[in-house]
């Protein structure tokens, strides 16, 4: 277990740093670092110094090398539009971000997994039809489609839920949360339920078709001879073992969830960094850019590795099958 | 209905059956995917003869009339020439016009980078399965490393460092999609390459690029076809995504993403068409996709099938 974890640390590691050599690379072909690192109505002197102070009279990969020394340390340039540093401007939005994509993951479970069960225990219903129709549906309408509808409809025809902003929040341990007032309830539920859509189809084919193929399993049917009630062999014996895979691909779907809350939050003007990106991209605030990038890669590869080691330390097969997938 | 009996009846044994005819007869048993392919059929003769079957030109300038902005759907334009059925945006611009063009980017734009994206992906998938060894697990790191992050942080990553255009969102978009492809061949090929006829082939000294090209990789196509279904339909909806982002296509480029995005800050004050349509436009064509791309995957790959 220990080999399996320093592996897939030095994997994340490895990746990190090719990522970030990548963004670097980026910034360094499109121009000259100091017209991206520097504000553009710096004077001669103070780029000078600059050019200095980002060492880039060095060579490539000294340059490199300083890049990942100043990321190390959160000094990745202060923002043109802002004047800020960039890196302070993305942790400051991260928790409205962090809050929309966990409200989007737990809608996700909460609906996905009853429906999937039930369409997998009944497949032959009415319902279960709808079921399967509804997840192709939620598989193939784009985001940004599905959450301009759903604010037309509820907020603009309708009127029930407000359609842009977080709503009054809460300081939580010093960080602002909406969902645990009603307004901020009220803000978050459009936004979260448009993120979750592809989510909840994914958890329902998954869950739905894990379930076709455990209650034909041997166990259940013993669970079933041996009288337990219904409930309890749906609860315990298939809920339990379609979790794994569910659990394990919902996961690593946060990450996508994160980086996709850059349409949610530009359609419902969510206060969070997929809307900094955005409008950063837009003015060419490449600051900003560079501490999104490297940030957002961070977190997934972080959950990337998390999941991975969760996954092989609840399924020992993963561990053992890393020598004979090569076969 | 007579299509299926008639299934059922020639797959009771007819002499002059051929692998296509009965891949046919078998596709077109489900009425959904007949709908898609028609749907999809006319999708396409709408995108290619845009310019002549468009009542108005959009992007022509001397065209549009600024006092015909806005106008609802069924409004007839103020000189009486032709009725707006679809409305009009704040140019003045016939939105059903607006729309046979968008559909003809967007198609474009899709097809393009998810066929580049295709010959890449499978030219590195062939050559994984089939060199094997370092090149293999070279070419098989890279696809993970492109699998392990999200499609639309791929995007954002090229799009941000590149700027904006339709040659950099095409690059983005084969960026994003080559791997689904190598995969999907690599995972083929490997079952191919130990079969006997690529040995027989060897032994007759053929050359390798002839072996791959000629035996491997026909033998790849069914599931090569439906992830191609798949990642065109995928490539629409990230360009359309990308382009209602602001960061997708130029203006002077107008995709269906675009025109959404045009009208989505008149949507508050209810001139709910010139969002609305163009979406119903852009949604009809990923159904219709995946729909036929869905059937394809039934017919293509008989383990699927329950």
């Amino acid at each position: 277990m220990t080999v399996f974890i320093l592996r897939r640390l030095m994997q994340s590691a490895l990746v990190l740093v090719v990522m970030s050599a990548l963004v670097f690379l980026g910034v360094f072909a499109i121009g000259n670092p100091v017209d991206i690192l520097v504000s553009p109505q710096a004077d001669q002197a103070e780029i000078a110094r600059s050019t200095a102070a980002l060492g880039l009279d060095k060579p490539l990969w000294q340059q490199y090398l300083v890049f990942l020394g100043n990321a190390l340390h959160g000094r990745l340039g202060n923002s043109f539009v802002f004047n800020e540093p960039s890196l302070r401007l993305i942790v400051e939005r991260l928790p409205a971000t962090l809050e929309l994509a966990f409200s989007a993951m737990m809608l996700a479970v909460v609906l996905g997994l009853p429906l999937g069960l039930y369409a997998g225990l009944k497949p032959e219903t009415g319902f279960a039809r709808a079921i399967g129709v509804g997840s192709i549906l939620g598989f193939s309408l784009p985001t940004f489609w599905v959450g301009i509808m759903l604010m037309m409809v509820f907020a603009v025809e309708l009127g029930w839920l407000p359609s842009s902003g977080r709503g009054a929040t809460v300081s939580v341990l010093g960080v602002e949360v909406s969902f645990l007032t009603w307004d901020g309830l009220k803000h978050l539920i459009l936004p979260a339920v448009n993120l979750s859509l592809s989510r909840i189809a994914l958890v329902i084919r998954l869950a739905a078709s894990g379930t076709r193929e455990v209650v034909h399993m041997d166990y259940v049917k013993f669970a079933r001879a041996k009288g337990l009630r219904p409930r309890r062999v749906i609860l315990v014996h298939v809920l339990g073992n379609i979790l794994i895979p569910v659990v394990t691909v919902l996961g690593l779907e946060t990450g996508a969830v994160i980086a996709f809350s850059v349409v949610t939050e530009t359609i419902f003007a969510w206060p969070g960094i997929g809307r900094l990106i955005i409008s950063s991209i837009t003015v060419l605030d490449r600051p900003v850019i560079v501490a999104y990038l490297m940030m957002t890669v961070f977190l997934v590869i972080l959950i990337n590795l998390l999941v991975d080691i969760l996954y092989s330390a609840l399924d020992p097969r993963v561990r053992l099958g890393e020598g004979e997938a090569r076969a | 209905m007579t299509a299926l009996t008639d299934g059922t009846r020639l797959a009771g044994g007819v002499a002059e059956e051929t692998p296509l005819r009965r891949f046919l007869q078998e596709f077109f048993a489900s009425r959904l995917a007949l709908g898609g392919l028609v749907i999809l059929a006319a999708i396409l003769l709408i995108a290619i003869f845009a310019p002549w079957i468009s009542p108005q030109n959009p992007y022509d300038l001397a065209a549009l009339d600024l006092l015909d902005g806005r106008l609802p759907p069924g409004s007839a334009s103020a000189d009486r020439a032709i009725t707006y059925w679809l409305g009009t945006d704040d140019q003045g611009r016939d939105m059903l016009s607006a729309i046979f063009y968008g559909l003809r980017t967007s198609l474009a734009v899709g097809a393009l980078s998810a066929g580049t994206a295709l010959a890449i992906g499978t030219t590195l998938g062939l050559i994984a399965a089939y060199i094997g060894g370092r090149v293999e697990s070279l070419i098989m790191r890279l696809v993970d490393l492109q699998l392990s992050f999200p499609a639309i942080l791929v995007a954002l990553i090229l799009l941000a460092l590149l700027g904006h255009g339709v040659g950099k969102i095409i690059l983005a978009l084969v960026v994003v999609q080559w791997a689904y492809f190598a995969r999907t061949v690599r995972g083929s090929a490997l079952v191919e390459r130990r079969k006997e006829y690529v040995e027989a082939a060897r032994c007759l000294a053929l050359s390798d690029v002839r072996i791959m090209l000629h035996h491997l990789l026909p033998n790849c196509l069914p599931p090569l076809i439906v992830v191609l279904t798949v990642q065109v339909a995928h490539a629409i909806a990230l360009e359309a995504t990308l382009s209602f982002l602001g960061i997708g296509l130029p203006i002077t480029e107008p995709s269906l993403g675009l025109l959404i995005a045009n009208g989505f800050e008149y949507m508050m004050s209810g001139k709910y068409w010139i969002s609305l349509f163009p979406g119903v436009a852009l949604l009809i064509t990923i159904m219709a996709i995946n729909l036929v791309g869905d059937r394809l995957r039934d017919v293509l790959n008989p383990r699927l099938q329950t």
